[in-house]
């Protein structure tokens, strides 16, 4: 594995909620202000903390969703019903809330302007949020190397970001984007919905023979699986980055 | 930061994680959640190997054969993620570092534990030693699942659990500590969870 320089030390700061907006009907986007953000890596995560009246906290893991744009940062978080962090995330902070973030974390699932590799994203659920920072992030620098994302989802409407997707796709050196359903599908849909299998890697990732770096990332067992089945289809396994969200193993 | 810290409006918690065993910042989970940089490598029994090279360069190897002849210990700890999330009394069996070190000569205070897939991290050597570091080979009583490091990993329970690679192929000792992977990557050089030495420089 490459080696990455040491990252600079990383300190708690108090941000302030801007903005909460629905993302779909169990997700939220929130738009946070964070004085002196340092800027970050298109993949990299925050930990967010919360604290309650009495000082009690909780501290959950986030990815950023948004490319980088000075003090303001955005992140995208799935409703868990039974979570603790969360419900209260998606669906109570009021903008002007202070929320504590510590970051930017992480130096080894990301991807830079600089890398001339083609890319194959694939996503499971909210897994396509720092994979989302990564195609923003090469909007912004009017990257050209190939970009290809294989999205899996419920149905249609849990599609995050779809206007925006739509447009990353039609713009000049647009990414190539799949989508795949694994409960209902569009009217129309060629396929029935099923849960990503070899045969669909094999048509709608990029081939093995192009030296593709690839980003899996989303609940665990997907990432497994996925991760399984590109090194089948003959991916280089150094190539190939990983990202599970936990909490839990199923 | 100072305890003056600004509340979230309307933000209670559940409360569910207050528990002595844990360290701060943890919450219990009671499933075993899967962290790795990329997929699981395979890796059949008859290839595995774990050696131990010392700073002087002399070199000692075990086939899998001649590690699962070794005495190995069953072992009940706790075992606390980075992410997070702590597991309490899980139970595993493997062989003692102490078993495995027992007769080098080294006068090295760290080691390089190196894995399968190429993954890296630090330990200081006297935390692999005196009963506090195994390579385990069996959790929960059966062998161990190639998604959570098997056919081996190192169990260093007293520290967060990235240092406890997976897939663990063998240890380098060396004179002066050197990053692995994920502390070249943003995370501590030492991972005490109970003084929550997550980050870089934290
Ligand atoms: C690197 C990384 C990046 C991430 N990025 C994102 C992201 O961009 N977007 C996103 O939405 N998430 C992301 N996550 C996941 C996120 O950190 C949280 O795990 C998630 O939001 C759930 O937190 P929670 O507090 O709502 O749930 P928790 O309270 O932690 O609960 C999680 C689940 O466990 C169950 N549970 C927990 N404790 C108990 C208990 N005692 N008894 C019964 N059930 C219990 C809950 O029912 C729930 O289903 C990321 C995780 C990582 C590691």
């Amino acid at each position: 594995m490459e080696r990455t320089a040491i990252h600079r030390r990383v300190e708690w700061r108090t941000a302030t909620v801007v903005e909460r907006r629905k993302e779909t009907d169990s997700a939220s986007t929130l738009e946070l202000h964070v004085a002196g953000w340092p800027g970050h890596d298109a993949g990299q995560h925050v930990d967010v903390r919360l604290t309650a009246a009495d000082g009690y906290t909780a501290v959950r893991t986030y990815s950023i969703a948004s490319a980088p744009d000075g003090d303001n940062l955005e992140l995208t978080i799935e409703l868990l019903p039974d979570g603790e962090v969360s419900p209260y995330l998606v669906e109570s902070v009021a903008p002007g809330s202070p929320v504590d973030v510590l970051g930017p974390i992480g130096g080894w699932f990301v991807w830079h302007p600089e890398q001339t590799e083609p890319i194959q994203l694939i996503a499971g659920g909210s897994g396509i949020v720092p994979l989302m920072c990564m195609l923003r992030t090469r909007a912004q620098h009017n990257v050209t190397a190939p970009f290809h994302l294989l999205y899996s989802v419920r149905g249609p409407e849990s599609i995050y970001y779809a206007d925006e997707l739509a447009r990353l796709a039609a713009a000049d050196f647009g990414a190539a984007i799949t989508f795949a359903y694994t409960r209902t599908a569009p009217p129309n849909w060629p396929a029935k919905p099923q849960r990503v299998r070899a045969e669909l890697i094999a048509t709608a990732a990029l081939p093995a023979s192009q030296h593709p770096t690839a980003y899996v990332c989303g609940p665990t067992a997907f990432v497994e699986v996925v991760a399984g089945m590109l090194t089948q289809a003959g991916y280089d396994a150094s190539r190939i980055k990983t990202e599970r969200f936990g909490p839990t193993g199923k | 930061m100072s305890d003056r810290r600004p509340a979230t409006p309307g933000f209670v918690g559940k409360r569910r994680s207050e528990h002595a065993a844990l360290p701060p910042g943890q919450y219990l989970t009671t499933d075993f959640p899967v962290l790795s940089a990329g997929p699981t490598p395979p890796i059949p029994l008859d290839k595995w190997a774990f050696s131990l090279v010392t700073e002087t360069g002399a070199a000692k190897e075990w086939s899998w054969s001649q590690f699962r002849a070794l005495p190995s210990e069953p072992i009940v700890t706790d075992i606390h993620c980075v992410t997070r999330w702590s597991k309490l009394g899980t139970h595993w069996e493997g062989v003692s570092l102490d078993t495995l070190l027992a007769g080098v000569e080294t006068s090295a205070g760290f080691a390089m534990a190196h894995s399968y897939a190429g993954y890296t991290t630090n330990v200081p050597l006297a935390d692999l030693c005196g009963g506090k570091a195994w390579i385990a080979f069996r959790f929960d009583e059966k062998d161990l699942e190639p998604e959570h490091g098997g056919p081996a990993r190192l169990l260093v329970p007293h520290l967060y659990f990235w240092k406890s690679a997976k897939w663990v192929r063998g240890l380098t000792l060396m004179g002066e500590d050197e990053p692995g992977f994920w502390e070249q990557n943003g995370y501590h050089m030492y991972g005490d969870p109970w003084k929550e030495q997550r980050y870089t420089g934290e």
